[in-house]
């Protein structure tokens, strides 16, 4: 069956609320302004809307009762809308969320999903084009969901808000809605943890993940055309991180190339680089490529913002650089 | 309020319609996709800017949030830099960094729009601060809508307007919603006026769809401000005649509403005045149209304006005098 990544968004969130009368939504705009994306809510709007909760802005708020809630056998998940609003939960999710497991000795748990539309949308500007997952993958305690195809979207939802026992943070990106993927419910979920293998290949490894896993896989695509073969590894979560998935494929090519929207310094590709650093130096046989966003906030500006995307044809040029072509 | 001159009432027709015509054009130019993103429009709420700003100073500072296009104009901003903002060109306040919900224009005091609902409220507490304590006459204007109510923020920088008594003028503009829901779905507290008394604030609730009423007690409060006798709560009820942004399909509104917009528009209001005043509807009519032309004529000009260098991108991540400014231009 092909699903489109929200589609798959929605029938999770349905399915889950109907599995469990212990899921919530604490704000309920999950599609962001995307209508056509809206429609597909309905019919969770339709059987559920006592567990659909309208909120104020008040996202701190909502963050902790999430929390609360969840460390009282509910499994909320708290719409924290465009994901750069996570700042004004950041204290609850970060210093309370992440941390009560850990300070409890292991008593209490929060497993709370705080949803968020991330990403560089388009005209969003400084303000509304974050990527948080670099930032809150410094925070020992979260889980950090970030799906690129529409498979992940639905599973990785569905397994956040019915089995997850930590709190987790799950990134979409607004430009996923449309991407579509290969579908078979019956088919038991890759397990949490483990990248995906996109595509197969040879001679260079392109990690993606979120939006950049579509740009990738269009990029090797690409590559294919010069007689290039690179294999494309979606992360699917940033954390955990799969760091044995991606030292073997690039044990395999000996090339690799990360292509990830968050910004260089300190970033989700500045950790799988130091990674390689580290334990497969001798795998490489070219320096690592970072294709990542500048540290510069996100301009208003669409020539500016152009200059700063993560672009399929970046990744290719990056792919041909670390090839010596 | 019947001691403005008709100079003064005139004034205030044409910066309406100033207002309405620029966001006139960002609506429709966003309908066909040549302002980009999801500006959000004021109209219908063009009085609260107007009669606010009339009784600022250019050193007095304002900072607004993501419906700021009125407030801007308000506030002095050259509307061809301001739409040049708005549809991202290097001619705009901002140079095309900021854009509909970010702008800014030091010049004229208007120092900041956020994105961030309630994000400007603390920032104005600060700037009001600043101008206590440097012995100036300046004051501070902060507008948000009803929704920036629900944040802990909007409690915090109550409390510290109270607690320093602040030169700070709250300006909320109450249109009844947040995005695509009623007050009523957000809060218990149905006036926004009443959060101001625990904090030892005055406040008052008014018709913001009346520039004349607006005009008024903005004036009384920024006496009483400049007097000194600390932060004021202007609640104006007024009434969003456009979607939240453009785009919107406004499912949530009946037909009946949407049929008894014209009775609230403030420029209406403010015309039947003029009429019952003995201005004859020709006069207005030409006011109008001269403010039109002027606006198209600015709009034609933005729409011709370059976009920002692309090899600028880099530019004012930091200020000059940032020791690693070279050395983020070259990394990156
Ligand atoms: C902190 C934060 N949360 C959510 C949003 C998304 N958002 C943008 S406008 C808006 C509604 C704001 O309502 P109100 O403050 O009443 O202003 P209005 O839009 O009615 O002028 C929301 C929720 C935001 N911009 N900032």
């Amino acid at each position: 069956m092909k699903i489109t990544f929200a589609e798959g968004l929605a029938q999770a969130i349905y399915e889950a609320m109907a599995a469990d009368s212990r899921v919530v939504l604490i704000g309920s705009s999950f599609m962001g302004l995307n209508m056509t994306a809206r429609k597909l809510m309905e019919p969770a709007v339709r059987d559920y809307s006592d567990r659909m909760l309208v909120t104020p802005i008040s996202e701190l708020a909502l963050a902790g009762a999430g929390i609360g809630a969840a460390m009282c056998g509910q499994r909320p998940v708290v719409d924290l809308g465009t994901g750069s609003f996570i700042f004004q939960a950041f204290a609850q999710v970060v210093n309370e969320a992440a941390n009560i497991h850990y300070m409890s000795g292991g008593q209490s748990k929060a497993p709370v999903t705080f949803y968020c539309l991330a990403g560089m949308r388009g005209m969003g500007a400084a303000q509304h084009s974050h990527r948080t997952q670099a930032m809150l993958g410094q925070v020992p305690g979260l889980q950090i969901l970030t799906p690129g195809g529409a498979d992940d979207a639905y599973q990785l939802m569905k397994w956040s808000l019915l089995k997850s026992q930590n709190p987790t943070v799950f990134i979409c990106h607004s430009l996923l809605f449309t991407e579509t993927s290969e579908l078979d419910p019956n088919e038991p979920m890759l397990p949490v943890g483990r990248a995906r293998i996109r595509r197969q290949g040879s001679d260079v490894s392109i990690i993606a993940s979120s939006i950049t896993v579509p740009r990738a896989m269009a990029a090797a695509e690409l590559l294919e055309k010069q007689g290039i073969f690179a294999e494309v590894v979606d992360l699917r979560t940033v954390v955990p991180l799969d760091r044995e998935t991606i030292l073997k494929s690039v044990a395999k090519t000996g090339r690799a190339v990360i292509a990830d929207e968050c910004h260089k310094s300190f970033g989700v590709a500045a950790e799988i680089a130091a990674t390689l650093a580290e334990d497969g130096l001798s795998f490489l046989k070219a320096p690592v490529r970072r294709v990542v966003v500048p540290d510069v906030p996100i301009p208003f500006s669409q020539s500016l913002e152009e200059e700063l995307t993560v672009s399929t044809e970046k990744i290719v040029a990056a792919a041909l650089q670390v090839l010596g072509r | 309020m019947t001691d403005l001159s008709l100079k003064m009432l005139h004034r205030f027709y044409e910066q309406l319609w100033q207002i309405r015509f620029f966001e006139g054009h960002v609506q429709r130019l966003a309908a066909s996709g040549e302002v980009p993103g999801f500006p959000h429009l004021s109209t219908g709420q063009e009085a609260v800017a107007v009669g606010v700003c009339a009784n600022l100073t250019e050193g007095d500072m304002l900072f607004s949030g993501h419906r700021a296009h009125g407030h801007v104009l308000a506030k002095g901003s050259d509307p061809y830099a301001t739409f040049c903002e708005v549809i991202g060109r290097q001619d705009g306040l901002c140079q095309g960094r900021g854009g509909s919900m970010h702008l800014v224009d030091v010049s004229t005091g208007m120092l900041g729009a956020t994105g961030v609902v309630a994000g400007n409220l603390s920032l104005a507490a600060g700037a009001a601060w600043a101008a206590q304590v440097a012995n100036k006459e300046k004051i501070a204007v902060v507008f948000f809508g009803d929704g920036a109510t629900g944040s802990g923020v909007f409690h915090e920088t109550l409390n510290l307007a109270g607690l320093w008594q602040l030169p700070l003028l709250f300006v909320c503009e109450n249109n009844g919603m947040a995005e695509f829901t009623g007050r009523e779905e957000h809060s218990d507290v149905a006036k926004v006026s009443a959060f101001a008394a625990p904090y030892g604030i005055s406040a008052q609730t008014i018709d913001g769809n009346d520039v004349l009423v607006v005009n008024a007690a903005a004036r009384s409060a920024i006496q009483g401000i400049r007097a000194g006798s600390g932060p004021y709560l202007l609640e104006c009820m007024t009434y969003r005649m456009a979607g939240h942004y453009v785009g919107d399909a406004q499912h949530y509104r009946s037909k009946e509403e949407m049929a008894t917009m014209k009775e609230k528009d403030p420029i209406e209001r403010l015309r039947l005045h003029l009429l019952a005043k003995g201005d004859s509807a020709e006069e207005l009519e030409a006011i109008m149209q001269r403010v039109k032309a002027e606006m198209t004529a600015v709009v034609d000009r933005a729409r011709k304006a370059a976009h920002p260098d692309p090899a600028t991108v880099m530019d004012y991540v930091y200020s000059a005098d940032f020791p690693g400014r070279e050395e983020n231009a070259k990394w990156n």
